[in-house]
């Protein structure tokens, strides 16, 4: 893949490959708090059933994954661990933010203890609000993410604005 | 039961002779694993260190505070109804029941009670959000051991659960819909017929669970005889709900404590299992999930008419005063101790969680097993992230 994010392939190829990626997202389940169980219910149960769109929530080990869910409230005593298990992702990676704990801290917007938004650490690609969200939500952030790596050129990944689902 | 323990800590210092002499025999040295603060077999972000020798633990360790999350302080700058939302979010997979013995506390403060209708619906709820919680269980503890269909029953089960609860308080999670002095709205149309015709779906999980889990021989192998609690022991660490239940002690706060609820009217048995090892925990909730549809079933055919709200001025302030209040919740006891100033905001808010004295059993149990009945033990304790960090 390193010719594509160099932007050196033809375009065709470049689709191609797009679509390759697109259908075979492998999905590394974070789970942290209360979204972790919406999270479970999108991915293990058989009325949202992920798996269709092409996602596979498998990975045994963030070295194997395109894609990480940080579903939950993200501690200031946990913001190392997810700072490095996103750092043992290959590239390239998509970070979805789950629920409001993730996005801005939500509920615990004062506490002393939570991270108010886990984009302060990790470069995150698409915002899910919701407290939690519906397992619907999670799915739609899955497949804006989809659509936008169908037209993806590497050359201005870190340019685009996050997609926010609403 | 004590002597079945008594077996275990013997063969425990059997073992660790043998180790020892070996030890010495080959000169090997001990190896420090992390589970955590990732571990599928954690439920979210528990960190252990586990000791090893070999196959065999030395010593546990949990390291908490990785989902800490400041409730009790935060709860000194919310008022009383804005509480409930946070509260919501200790115990998630059972979200409602956490909101009853605050609201409960509350209320014993401000001289108020519930009308029947509400205490009535109050307890549906409560026990069908035990039934969201203990099926997601059934399912997991199976999937830990490494049988993957059950938990996929359990989450379509639990959808039709969440569902009812949805229709009632409009959130499929977190409901928020525990008022002081009753509750937000009453039963829609069709409810009642709905809810039935649930339970009987979740009494059919619970025959498939019994035979696909309970009836299977690498389970019965994987579970049986591994992680026995005596009752002494657990009593000593404060365990409660089914795993203290499940060691022989006949105790439920729904039966013994019998504050505000309306679990004394209903016909109920207080199940108890002689063993206390991981295949007694897990057939202890089994039996739960089937008791708490029977309740439920009797509440639907019971269910009185009438108001749903006392009489409550519209800004809350408690009058000064303590009280603490502790309900039999999904995962054991739950209680809040209120102190009150006479404010709009509690003066301080000390939760009792049940997870914290599950999960603190550890270091005792986990102690000369072998790794693969880490999980098992791990997963038949039942604990939640948030519900031990708070």
């Amino acid at each position: 893949m390193g010719l594509v994010e160099n932007g050196k392939l033809p375009g065709p190829l470049t689709k191609l490959l797009n679509i390759s990626r697109k259908y075979s997202l492998w999905v590394y389940q974070w789970g942290l708090a209360c979204c972790a169980i919406e999270m479970g219910a999108a991915f293990a149960s058989p009325r949202y059933d992920v798996m269709r769109l092409g996602v596979i929530p498998f990975p045994a080990s963030p070295r194997q994954a395109d894609l990480v869910v940080i579903s939950g409230t993200v501690t200031d005593k946990m913001a190392p661990a997810v700072r490095r298990l996103y750092e043992q992702m290959p590239e390239p990676k998509y970070v979805i933010s789950m629920g409001s704990c993730a996005n801005c801290g939500g509920p615990y917007w004062d506490s002393y203890s939570v991270t108010k938004g886990v984009d302060q650490i990790i470069p995150v690609d698409v915002y899910v609000p919701g407290c939690p969200p519906r397992p619907e939500a999670l799915l739609e952030g899955i497949v804006l993410l989809q659509e936008r790596i169908a037209s993806e050129d590497m050359t201005d990944r870190w340019n685009r604005d996050p997609i926010v689902v609403t | 039961m004590n002597s079945e323990a008594s077996t275990q800590q013997l063969s425990y210092i059997a073992n660790q002779a043998s180790d020892a002499r070996v030890n010495i025999e080959l000169e090997t040295e001990g190896m420090t694993l992390n589970l955590g603060p990732q571990h599928p077999a954690t439920h979210g972000t528990l960190r252990i260190i586990v000791r090893l020798d070999g196959e065999q633990v030395v010593s546990a360790e949990p390291v908490m505070g990785y989902m800490h999350r400041g409730y009790e302080k935060l709860t000194e700058v919310r008022t009383y109804p804005q509480v409930t939302t946070l509260v919501n979010r200790i115990d998630w997979l059972g979200s409602f029941a956490n909101e009853v013995p605050f609201i409960l506390a509350a209320e014993r403060l401000m001289e108020v009670e519930a009308p029947a209708r509400a205490q009535w619906i109050r307890t549906a709820l409560f026990e069908l959000s035990r039934i969201a919680n203990v099926v997601l269980f059934l399912g997991d503890m199976a999937v830990q051991l490494g049988a993957t269909t059950p938990v996929f029953y359990a989450f379509r089960d639990r959808e039709f659960v969440l569902n009812q609860i949805e229709s009632v308080t409009g959130g499929r999670f977190h409901p928020n819909f525990d008022r002081i002095g009753g509750i937000k709205d009453d039963l829609p149309k069709g409810w009642i017929q709905e809810t039935k015709d649930v339970l009987v779906r979740i009494h059919s999980f619970c025959e498939e669970m019994e035979d696909l889990v309970v009836g299977n021989e690498i389970f019965q192998t994987r579970t049986r005889g591994i992680g026995i609690i005596p009752a002494d022991t657990g009593l000593a660490y404060g365990l409660s709900g089914a795993n203290i239940r499940s060691s022989g002690v006949d105790w439920d706060l729904r039966r013994d404590g019998g504050v505000g609820l309306i679990h004394d009217q209903l016909d109920w048995k207080v199940w108890t299992h002689p063993d206390g090892d991981s295949f007694a925990r897990y057939w202890v909730r089994l039996q739960e999930v089937r008791e708490s549809c029977k309740m439920v079933g009797q509440i639907l055919d019971g269910i009185p008419s009438g108001p749903i709200m006392a009489k409550v001025p519209r800004i809350i302030k408690v009058p000064p005063g303590e009280a603490y209040v502790e309900t039999e919740n999904p995962l054991g006891v739950m209680g809040y101790y209120i102190v009150s100033k006479g404010d709009l905001v509690p003066y301080r808010v000390k939760i009792r969680s049940a997870s914290f004295n599950n999960v603190s059993i550890t270091p005792w149990v986990l102690k000369g097993v072998y790794v693969p009945d880490v999980i098992s033990i791990l997963a038949s304790l039942y604990f939640i992230l948030g519900d031990i960090d708070r």
